[in-house]
């Protein structure tokens, strides 16, 4: 009895030691991103001012200067990429949620699963063999295709996710009204969807924001405007690495700056509009 | 008789929409775009065996095994590279999958409801972080702490370990690991925890009713229960891992050897190609990184399918998806 009742404390003893353990292993798991955001405003927010945003990179040795070319150049690229992207993921999660057959389907978000894993750096290489080489030049169209390509997958998947949760029942009143099948896709269950949808493309935009692997040798970067989107341009990610790995005390100070604003943007692009989306779909009108 | 049937005629041909044309078309295009993503498939894998088709035909397999890789003489070998990958990619998975696993356990388990949402949105908020961002913090942080503080204690309490001997440099392929792992900690926190929370509560109620305590529930009716989907969060982090290569390639420190020391710097196949393609010369060295690129993208789709099908055998009937 003794021993049993003993045994019974230790049982306890060891379920309360393991959850302490669980609780500091979900503490150690979120700590990086605390540290990592501490060091980019402890030493991004100092950098950060009007000349960083407007201005170009200065050459080296000269202090000050900014970044407002690779700004522009990331928002440049994102269009792109929106422009390949967005349409065909869209259009191809619209199959698997409103005609696919079921073995197909399986197949195609099997296809869609793995080329989510398939790492950024390999599109760049794709982007390279399929548009600088022909082109003989490193491109914002090669850059953005790379994002693009990136892109497709994702949206692909979200789409499906939301579409699939429309209820039947508006597709069915709407085939009872004797609207065309595609009416009904397009009128009532992309838009019953739409913030859904927009939601996913916004993920998959902020996703490729911060890409660097697939633009060094697609988009390449640039220290000047690109007037032509058959030039290299500069973008965020691109520059805050060539910063980084230089041996000079200002770029670095720049690269954190330029990582805030990176950082800055992808939160906007996830966690923001997720949160503006999750308020407005409490509202009855949706 | 007549006119009813007439009645019905006439009722049916104004039923028939005006034309199928656009419904079709619309169906046309959705089927087309949803094969894209055969079609990317096929195009990136062909793309990248164009590019290296002269490395392929000169090396054969043997590119694999060789550990020479000289640009002068053009002599590649991708040993390295492939050491590298898979060690700094077993580094992230031992540090990344005890963690995330805890984490999941405390995220379906025990952590309070009011927390729960909170902790989520922050750990979707880690896996916004941009991978040239972990460089960046890995290189002027990270880095020098290892450095300074945390390699020198290795050394002296388990410097008897190979492992653990040499020069201390800082970048590293321990370093490469460590980066790596808080870089996969997200997505296998998220999937393990998707992977429990489709553990059917009758698991748990069931072991509570005889007599177990939080923890024995835990390891007795949700971890077992959840193996196999649990070890496929892990395959996929491992996915994650393989083909990881801004962050990695600013910390590992980029030599191409096959090091013992795990404070020695290392190189992988991801930050091979990113630091050395636009340098590639001549066309059997960029022939070689092609090849490289094959490689991590034939060892990633092998990997994620076999992550795929572990994951996909774990979802049943009656478990909660909430």
């Amino acid at each position: 009895m003794q021993t049993l009742r003993r045994h019974d404390r230790y049982r306890k003893f060891k379920s309360a030691g393991m959850s302490v353990l669980t609780v500091v292993c979900a503490l150690i798991v979120v700590l990086p991103l605390g540290l990592v955001l501490a060091h980019l405003v402890r030493e991004g927010i100092g950098a950060i001012n009007w000349a960083f945003v407007t201005q170009l990179p200065k050459p080296v040795g000269e202090v000050g200067g900014g970044m407002a070319n690779a700004i522009v150049g990331t928002f440049t690229l994102l269009g792109i990429a929106m422009t390949v992207g967005a349409p065909v993921g869209l259009l191809g999660g619209i199959y698997l949620s409103e005609y696919g057959a079921e073995r197909l389907n399986v197949w195609i978000r099997f296809g869609a699963d793995i080329l989510n894993g398939v790492p950024s750096i390999v599109w760049g290489m794709a982007a390279y063999a399929l548009v600088v080489v022909p082109m003989k030049g490193f491109s914002a169209w090669s850059g953005g295709l790379a994002l693009g390509f990136i892109m497709i997958p994702l949206v692909l998947r979200t789409t499906e996710e939301v579409l699939v949760l429309v209820p039947n029942a508006y597709r069915e009143a709407a085939l009872a009204l004797g609207l065309p099948r595609w009416k009904i896709v397009t009128h009532i269950v992309l838009r019953t969807g739409l913030t859904g949808v927009v939601t996913g493309v916004l993920l998959a935009l902020g996703r490729v924001a911060g890409e660097t692997a697939p633009l060094l040798f697609t988009a390449f970067g640039n220290r000047f405007w690109s007037h032509h989107l058959s030039e290299p341009i500069a973008a965020l990610p691109l520059q805050i690495f060539t910063y980084a790995i230089s041996p000079y005390d200002d770029w670095h100070r720049q690269a954190w700056a330029g990582a805030l604003v990176l950082v800055f943007l992808a939160f906007l692009f996830s966690t923001g509009v997720r949160l503006f989306f999750a308020d407005r779909k409490k509202s009855p009108a949706s | 008789m007549t006119s009813s049937t007439a009645v019905a005629g006439a009722s049916r041909l104004r039923l028939v929409p005006p034309s199928r044309f656009a419904d079709r078309a619309f169906y046309g295009i959705t089927l087309l775009s949803a094969l894209a993503v055969a079609a990317l498939f096929i195009l990136v894998a062909w793309l990248l065996y164009r590019g290296a088709h002269l490395s392929i035909a000169k090396f054969g397999w043997n590119f694999l095994v060789t550990s020479k890789w000289d640009p002068v003489s053009e002599e590649f070998g991708a040993w390295p590279f492939i050491y590298g990958t898979v060690v700094s990619s077993l580094i992230a998975l031992l540090i990344a999958v005890p963690l995330s696993i805890g984490a999941a356990i405390f995220l379906t388990d025990l952590a309070p409801l009011r927390l729960r949402q909170p902790l989520v949105s922050l750990i979707e908020m880690l896996a916004a972080v941009p991978s040239v961002i972990w460089g960046l913090w890995g290189v002027f942080v990270m880095v020098p702490w290892l450095r300074d503080h945390a390699f020198p204690l290795l050394k002296e309490y388990l410097g008897f370990l190979p492992l653990f001997q040499g020069p201390i440099y800082g970048v590293s392929m321990l370093a490469g690991g460590i980066v790596i792992a808080i870089m996969i900690l997200p997505i296998v926190t998220s999937i393990s925890r998707e992977i429990l929370r489709a553990v059917p509560d009758l698991q748990r109620e069931a072991a509570y009713a005889l007599g177990a305590t939080r923890w024995e529930v835990t390891r007795i009716a949700v971890l077992s229960y959840a193996r196999r989907g649990l070890l496929g969060a892990v395959v996929l982090g491992l996915g994650r891992a393989v083909g990881e290569t801004m962050a990695v390639t600013m910390v590992i420190g980029n030599r191409p050897e096959v090091a013992k020391s795990l404070f020695a710097p290392g190189y992988t196949l991801a930050s091979v190609i990113a630091n050395e393609f636009t340098e590639a010369t001549t066309d059997i060295y960029l022939n070689a990184l092609f090849e490289l690129g094959l490689v991590l993208m034939g060892v990633t789709i092998l990997v994620n399918f076999l992550a795929f099908v572990l994951i996909r055998t774990t979802e049943t009937p009656g478990s909660r998806r909430a």
